[in-house]
């Protein structure tokens, strides 16, 4: 019987690799995504085939609470609050670990043999993980949502004190290892965990949460992983190290998208703001044009080809479907419209991405960023909704600014820019945007939803 | 110990397939990608439910339904609105 379950198991990881493989393009994506979900079925309909249950009811209440739950989150959420409930999702992955791991202590501490050492390693690996990954997440829910400041919070000491608390959860994991049955050691470890979840999150902010909620996601795999090593389960451990590659990698691409390494994100070293670099004042001083949405559908008349750039801003004020209505209209009258997406725009890997496809924007119409850069310079009107530090051309004209390097979308070489944005406050950067002040730049200041509204109502009345 | 082995044997060759696959999917659809991948790490549940219906002990069980709940909401949650966004994909192709 075990053989079957085990041979069963091995099913359900093959069918969430398949999942996986049937992401790397749309038109299989859904098929994959099925995939996943039977793996998942097949995984707990064997579990509950064990022999080591024994009584159903609470499993069965577990289940439909929670996927009542799970349900009503996914049916409910909005598309711009995407980023919140993935990382919820990876809090409770991780907090999941955390229970496990806990049970598991107890029920191999019950008895007088003492517990294998490498099930109690995995067991403080699995605690310590999952609680980091909890808390953090929670942490980063609560930026995204503006529940608590969504810029980097920094105080004197952090390092230190993030040190000491890894310190101390190694010491604790030592002593859950060397004495299991104690179950202080276990949950000390968990709460010294959580406390560093928080540190870890607090410093990161605003457009660096891309990289944190990528890291989060890499954690909640690697936290069932090590809950696999707990339960000697191999489509726990198979699993959990797909998730954790998965983030790995997203958080490499975002990474390297904003130009800075892993270690500074988490450490919220940006380089110091207005450090020598030049003031808004100089920056702007007089240069800046301002524009009418009724001149900028004067603009659009006459373009024939134009490039939207959207950024977090676009979400902010749910611009997404009358930016998709704009450009509808423009390819009505003979106008080539696409879109250029950089990495890390918005608050999420693909953020920019799912907004514009839940405005039934077609996703051949979405190029990334090299591909826009490539013939960005052909281009009549680019329009940036709600962008900044994305299309500061600092980042490749001044090797000392803040984001000195970072890649980004080349929109001043495009014959007009138009930029919407609500004042000239700056980016998370900090630093004033050059872009702003060009010849080519006309800037229109306010609500990117109403911009784009009242531009619709102006090309429509022409 | 052998079967702690065999397990980290499985955890480094799972790793290296999952960068395989997931080098290959485009950045359109990373936000799927992160949703769907975090309703498969939802497979915790696996435990959850040995742990809560195994019945060692009242703590044990609780433990264990917590941790069913929260795994639950994890993987119903996160593979129902990873289709509904692949759906808005999909619809235009």
């Amino acid at each position: 019987m075990s053989a079957l379950i085990n041979i069963g198991y091995l099913v359900a990881s093959v069918l969430f690799i398949l999942g996986l493989k049937g992401l790397t393009h749309p038109r299989t994506a859904v098929r994959g995504n099925l995939l996943g979900a039977v793996g998942m079925l097949l995984a707990v309909l064997l579990t509950l085939t064990n022999q080591r249950i024994l009584s159903y009811e609470w499993i069965i209440l577990g289940l439909i609470i929670g996927g009542a739950i799970g349900a009503a989150l996914a049916i409910k959420i909005e598309m711009t609050s995407m980023p919140e409930l993935v990382a919820v999702f990876n809090g409770f992955g991780g907090i999941a670990s955390v229970l496990v791991a806990g049970a598991a202590l107890l029920e191999n501490t019950l008895g007088p043999e003492v517990p294998m050492m490498q099930l109690t390693i995995a067991i403080a690996a699995s605690g310590l993980i999952g609680a980091v990954t909890f808390w953090g997440s929670l942490v980063a829910f609560g930026k995204l949502k503006g529940l608590i400041g969504d810029n980097a919070i920094l105080f004197g000491g952090q390092q230190i004190i993030n040190a000491a608390l890894a310190a101390a959860v190694l010491a604790l994991s030592c002593w859950v290892v060397i004495d299991p049955a104690s179950g202080v050691a276990f949950w000390l470890l968990v709460g010294v965990a959580s406390v560093l979840g928080v540190l870890l999150v607090i410093p990161v902010g605003g457009a660096d949460m891309p990289v944190v909620v990528a890291l989060l996601n890499s954690y909640s795999g690697l936290a069932a992983a090590a809950t696999g090593f707990v339960l000697s389960n191999n489509v726990l451990i198979i699993t959990g190290s797909l998730v954790g590659a998965s983030g790995l990698i997203l958080t490499q691409i975002m990474c390297k998208a904003m130009n800075r390494s892993l270690t500074n994100v988490l450490f919220g070293v940006l380089a110091p703001v207005g450090d020598g670099g030049p003031t808004a004042d100089e920056v702007y001083g007089g240069k800046v044009k301002s524009t009418s949405p009724e001149e900028v559908a004067m603009l659009f008349e006459t373009a024939r080809r134009v490039c939207i750039i959207p950024g977090y801003g676009m979400a902010v004020s749910q611009a997404q479907h009358p930016v998709a209505s704009l450009a509808a209209l423009l390819e009505s009258r003979g106008t080539i419209v696409e879109y250029g997406v950089h990495p890390v725009a918005g608050r999420m890997p693909g953020h920019m991405n799912v907004l514009l496809a839940e405005a039934d924007v077609p996703y051949e119409a979405l190029r990334d960023m090299d591909e826009t850069n490539e013939d960005i310079d052909q281009v009549d009107v680019a329009l940036v909704i709600g962008a900044n530090d994305v299309v500061n051309p600092v980042a490749r004209t001044d090797p000392n600014s803040a984001i000195a390097g970072m890649p980004i979308i080349d929109v001043d070489k495009a014959k007009t820019v138009v930029v919407i944005k609500r004042s000239l406050s700056p980016g998370f950067a900090g630093i004033p945007n050059p872009l702003f002040s060009l010849d080519n730049s006309l800037m229109l200041f306010g609500d990117a939803k109403k911009a784009v509204l009242d531009m619709i109502a102006a090309l429509k009345d022409s | 110990m052998e079967m702690f082995i065999v397990g980290l044997t499985i955890f480094v060759l799972a790793i290296f397939v999952g960068f395989e696959i997931i080098t290959k999917i485009p950045p359109t659809l990373h936000t799927p990608l992160m949703s769907g991948s975090n309703a498969i790490s939802g497979i915790t549940v696996v435990g959850a439910v040995l742990s809560s219906g195994s019945q060692h002990t009242m703590v044990t069980t609780i433990l264990g339904v917590l941790a069913v709940i929260f795994a639950t909401i994890n993987c119903v949650g996160g593979f129902m609105v990873t289709n509904r966004m692949l759906a808005m994909f999909k619809k235009k192709s």
